[in-house]
């Protein structure tokens, strides 16, 4: 097409219209996305597995680590300042540190990498909710016979549960946003279509497809979360 | 040789930093685009701050564009903004970036301005200020630790993003890490790693010195231990989003 823009350009002095710019490239092309529906597909496969993998992985680390820093003061801080630590650094970078380890097309190094950022906002969702359960709450239940097994389960989790539920659902917003980075080793989930398209010299239509499928699955994602935490905090509905 | 070692001679190369875009003139790149896309955002969101947290309105809508931004990824509108007339250009990064900048400072600004107490303001009212006086000596002091923080947030994170643009054929560090990554080269990815977050890491420590040096009143060093916050509410406005 490159081509034919160029010799459009030295044939007609008097019109400087490249032929790239005349063919039709438009922003949004419903046959795009019939025809290449199991390539869409599969991205969005990718970026959803990347997505859970990442939130779940996160969370499953975040809770001891947030556990650990409420039961010992000292330590809240430095967890809390490295986590900050890993906030700030760029995500690009942070596969590109991974990326001699984990190998630089390996779906790992962005497993990993989501992994490290959704547990900064997990920690401290998790901390701010255990922080946030009263101390004679749990005094009065470690009265009543609690063990430390019940009383998180029967005391703290409930209580701490909206801030969890937040926590979770803010990661998993960002996370959804953040896989498309990943398209720097060639597993961007929706993100391969948006570079593919760039590449595919321009091509709108594909562009367009990854970028409104990433927002259309943040939102389908956050609304999903939302009505779980709905379902997990009835209570929270009565009081309100 | 491991990567490390790779690195660490790629990053010892004189030639590497000084050649015509080298290291150096890739930084100044970054630094440029960045710079440019905070002053623009700046210049945007923190008047319309200034204006809906003093007017108390506009609650819903600042915290939707807060909400929207963290959806939108910052590669689509990269990606989106250089295949429209702006094309490969400088100022189509600028745009992006600036766009991404937007919410944390608005957020914070509107929640500054908001939040200053009400007595104050009519203690200032009854002592006889006018609406500018109120502004530029009760109401802005009282704002600024917030002000501070959302440009912070959003600089450090413009800072950050500015490297995705290497991406999608932009300038700055992130070409270094997009390179090493196109050549397998796992000696430049590390070297592109650490000087993009080197950068990163020393943006945020100069602006958290800097904030703190402006804020009026009792010093509050920062890094030091979190005070808990309110029952099942974590920090609320400052925290931008990874880029």
């Amino acid at each position: 097409m490159a081509s034919l823009g160029a010799l459009s350009a030295t044939s007609g002095p008097a019109a400087p219209v490249l032929a790239a710019d005349e063919a039709p490239n438009p922003w949004f092309d419903p046959s795009y996305v019939t025809d290449n529906w199991d390539t869409i597909v599969g991205h969005l496969g990718q970026h959803v597995r990347l997505t859970v993998g990442a939130v779940l992985l996160g969370a499953l680390v975040a809770l001891p680590l947030a556990l650990l820093a409420r039961r010992t003061r000292f330590l809240a801080g430095p967890v809390l300042g490295l986590s900050s630590v890993v906030y700030t650094i760029p995500s690009l970078a942070m596969f590109a540190f991974l990326a001699p380890f984990t190998g630089p097309l390996s779906a790992t190094t962005v497993l990993i990498g989501l992994t490290l950022y959704t547990l900064v906002v997990l920690v401290r969702n998790f901390l701010a909710g255990l922080q946030g359960v009263p101390a004679d709450v749990r005094e009065a239940a470690r009265g009543m016979g609690y063990g430390s097994a019940r009383l998180f389960f029967r005391v703290d989790l409930p209580l701490a549960l909206p801030a969890f539920m937040a926590g979770l659902r803010i990661a998993t917003v960002s996370t959804v946003a953040l896989v498309t980075v990943g398209v720097i080793t060639g597993n961007g989930g929706l993100g391969q279509l948006i570079i593919g398209g760039l590449n595919a010299n321009f091509y709108r239509a594909e562009i367009v497809t990854g970028a409104v499928g990433c927002v259309l699955l943040a939102m389908v994602a956050d609304v999903l979360m939302a009505g779980l935490e709905r379902l997990l905090t009835p209570w929270t509905r009565a009081v309100r | 040789m491991s990567a490390f070692g790779e690195a660490f001679v790629y990053l010892n190369d004189p030639f590497n930093w000084t050649r015509t875009g080298g290291i150096l003139d890739l930084l100044v790149q970054h630094l440029r685009i960045s710079a440019l896309a905070v002053l623009l955002a700046a210049v945007l969101a923190v008047p319309t701050g200034v204006l809906l947290g003093r007017s108390g309105r506009g609650v819903g809508a600042v915290v939707v564009v807060s909400n929207v931004s963290r959806a939108v990824p910052t590669l689509a509108l990269l990606t989106v903004l250089a295949v429209t007339p702006l094309g490969f250009s400088e100022t189509g990064t600028v745009l992006a970036l600036a766009a991404f900048a937007v919410p944390p400072m608005l957020t914070n600004t509107h929640v500054g301005f908001r939040e200053v107490d009400r007595d104050v303001r009519e203690a200032a009212r009854a002592m006889g200020m006018s609406r500018g006086q109120m502004l530029t000596r009760v109401e802005f002091p009282l704002a600024l630790p917030l002000v501070a923080t959302g440009v912070r947030t959003a600089a450090v994170q413009v800072v950050a993003t500015a490297t995705l643009a290497a991406l999608v054929g932009g300038g700055g560090l992130g070409r270094i890490i997009n390179l090493g990554f196109g050549q397998q080269d796992t000696g430049v990815i590390l070297a592109g790693a650490v000087l993009v977050a080197a950068l990163a890491l020393l943006t945020e420590l100069l602006l958290v010195l800097l904030s703190t040096a402006v804020t009026p009143g009792p010093r509050r060093w920062p890094l030091r231990p979190v005070r808990a916050s309110r029952a099942g509410e974590p920090e609320p406005t400052s925290s931008g989003v990874p880029s």
